[in-house]
């Protein structure tokens, strides 16, 4: 089942030329309307005009998220704010988060691609989608939303949080498609059980999981306790939101991505050269339709590998395997992106605070659990112990209110945290994924 | 009037209390008194001891952190009421009472308390005008 079958199974040869014609177009729209391509172009000796091929993308310059926050916030933007519908801004960012804007088109084209996802998922127009992803700034909820409302399907715009409820609104709703977090699928399980709920008493019958990384270990044990089908899904704000690729129900194996509005590149993310097919590196994308914020060669920093053989669902655009990690030291919690620095200047922050802390990461009972420990010295000492602890609140209060993210703050003896090579270890990942 | 105290962090971790003592013990260290706070992550023990200099220097090198406060030591006459005088005195004058703890030894016939004050300067003018007797640094550590 396709939702746009000529596109979704357009022979390589013809996808490719799209791909070129609309790259081409990119190119020109982006160097006559963006200061920054056009800087970057001319300082790496390359015109629009100068790519004949779709080979000759290897000679742009990459773009990256910081390259983003410099342009902070509509500095990349390739239309006049009047042409722009939406604004989202990527998740847990201190300070400046990245901020991306959406033409007319634009929703119209990430609808259409969300709906090709559910169609591939296994969803359907008669489907009653349940859509427990965050609806606001974050473009999971209203990316799913979109896309389901063209697709024809029922949305239940539940957004996050408030499990029972959900948990109730399923069951009465008759739900049954599920799209949230693979870490909330699981918390839910618990919560079902907990609340007396049977999963085979449910319509449920796929999963529509992404935002956050997991394994296939997971898979099985979210299709066991959930009695669905879980599909992976992959996207981010700065190329779109969610639905940039995703698994057929067909294989489940690779999720594709679709190629006539984006051409992928896996590189080596300390060189920057291609690598081959099927080797793993970091995902670069070049989206080829986009108008509100284009990006060229974007790093994903997300490291997969790419597979161009043909899929048994008919599909001609090219699989990217689970994403298996990240080419920089970009944490995912709770579907809400940290990078330890951000954590690091919030303490900085915090009035004598030393910033001698290390952050572990831990899942427990599916869900992502985050602990900061910091290092007690003399100018944040008192013989008081409500004082500590005071310091301990406002060191959680500080980074839910600026990266979203609720922790633990563990105060600890100095020198308790390891330092190699008079670096410490900033991050301790325990979650098995 | 007023008397140092030494102040350590320490996680709730097993073996901390007895490497502190050891410390202590192996520079000739005399503890005094002591109390113990605790919270399900960490404590802080604090402690009267002869030689608060020292003390503060030996465990800094042994990487604890350690800081130094003025409490007040305050002779409590032995009998029913003798220490609920002293509290209706502070209390009089809103003084408040951070923590305290008993001293090990008595001087005289009366009991010694070693209190942590939110304004200790006016906790030791209250109580010296209260007829309340406050021994000092000097006679505390050597007693």
């Amino acid at each position: 089942m396709y939702f746009n079958e000529e596109f979704e199974t357009l022979p390589r040869p013809a996808l490719e030329a799209l791909q070129l014609k609309r790259l081409q177009a990119v190119l020109e729209r982006v160097y006559a309307h963006v200061p920054f391509y056009r800087d970057t172009f001319n300082a790496a000796g390359i015109k629009p005009g100068d790519v004949k091929s779709l080979g000759d993308l290897e000679r742009l310059p990459f773009t990256t998220k910081q390259n983003m926050r410099d342009s902070y916030p509509y500095g990349l933007f390739a239309v006049p704010m009047e042409e722009i519908v939406r604004i989202h801004a990527s998740s847990g960012t201190t300070g400046k988060p990245t901020v991306v804007g959406y033409t007319r088109k634009d929703i119209d084209v990430w609808s259409e691609l969300m709906a090709r996802s559910f169609v591939s998922a296994g969803a359907g127009k008669g489907d009653i989608i349940h859509n427990a992803y965050g609806y606001g700034l974050f473009t999971g909820g209203l990316g799913a939303h979109y896309g389901a409302e063209r697709l024809g399907a029922s949305v239940i715009p539940i957004s996050g949080g408030n499990t029972k409820r959900q948990l109730m609104i399923m069951q009465d709703f008759g739900s049954s498609v599920l799209t949230c977090t693979p870490s909330y699928a699981l918390f839910m399980a618990e919560e079902a059980r907990a609340e007396g709920i049977n999963f085979k008493d449910l319509r449920l019958k796929v999963g529509i999981f992404g935002a956050e990384p997991w394994s296939e270990a997971m898979r099985d044990e979210i299709e066991a306790k959930l009695n669905l089908d879980a599909i992976d899904i992959y996207g981010l704000s700065e190329i779109m939101g969610p639905g940039v690729a995703i698994e057929c129900i067909e294989a489940k194996r690779g999720l594709h991505i679709w190629e006539d509005h984006f051409i992928p590149e896996i590189i080596d993310p300390d060189s920057g050269q291609r690598v081959a097919e099927g080797e793993r590196g970091e995902l670069v994308i070049t989206t080829i339709t986009k108008q509100g914020i284009p990006l060229i060669r974007y790093r994903t920093r997300d490291i997969t590998s790419i597979i161009y053989e043909p899929c048994i669902c008919g599909r001609t655009h090219a699989r990217i395997t689970r994403m298996s990690g990240r080419s920089d030291d970009m944490l995912i919690i709770r579907g809400v992106n940290v990078f330890p620095s951000q954590i690091e200047s919030i303490l900085i922050g915090i009035e004598g605070v030393e910033p001698h802390y290390l952050l572990v990461v831990d899942r427990v009972e599916n869900l992502d659990t985050l602990e900061v420990h910091v290092e007690v010295d003399e100018r944040i000492f008192s013989d008081e112990i409500k004082i500590l602890q005071r310091l301990a609140k406002r060191i959680e209060k500080e980074i839910k209110d600026k990266l979203g993210i609720t922790c633990t703050a563990r105060l600890v003896e100095p020198r308790s945290i390891q330092r190699s090579e008079g670096k410490a270890t900033r991050v301790i990942d325990k979650r098995k994924l | 009037m007023k008397v140092e105290q030494i102040s350590i962090f320490i996680e709730n971790k097993s073996g901390r209390l007895a490497e502190i003592s050891r410390i202590l013990g192996e520079s000739g260290i005399n503890i005094r008194a002591l109390s113990l706070a605790d919270t399900s992550d960490f404590g802080i023990l604090r402690l009267i001891v002869n030689d608060v200099e020292k003390a503060k220097s030996v465990l800094k090198e042994c990487g604890f952190t350690v800081n130094k406060t003025e409490v007040v030591a305050v002779e409590v006459p032995d009998r029913p009421g003798g220490l609920s005088h002293i509290l209706n005195v502070l209390d009089s004058e809103q003084i408040n009472v951070e923590y305290m703890y008993a001293f090990g030894e008595r001087c005289g016939g009366n009991a010694v308390i070693v209190f942590r004050f939110d304004d200790t300067d006016k906790a030791i003018e209250t109580l010296t005008g209260s007829g309340v007797h406050i021994l000092d640094g000097e006679r505390l550590y050597s007693m």
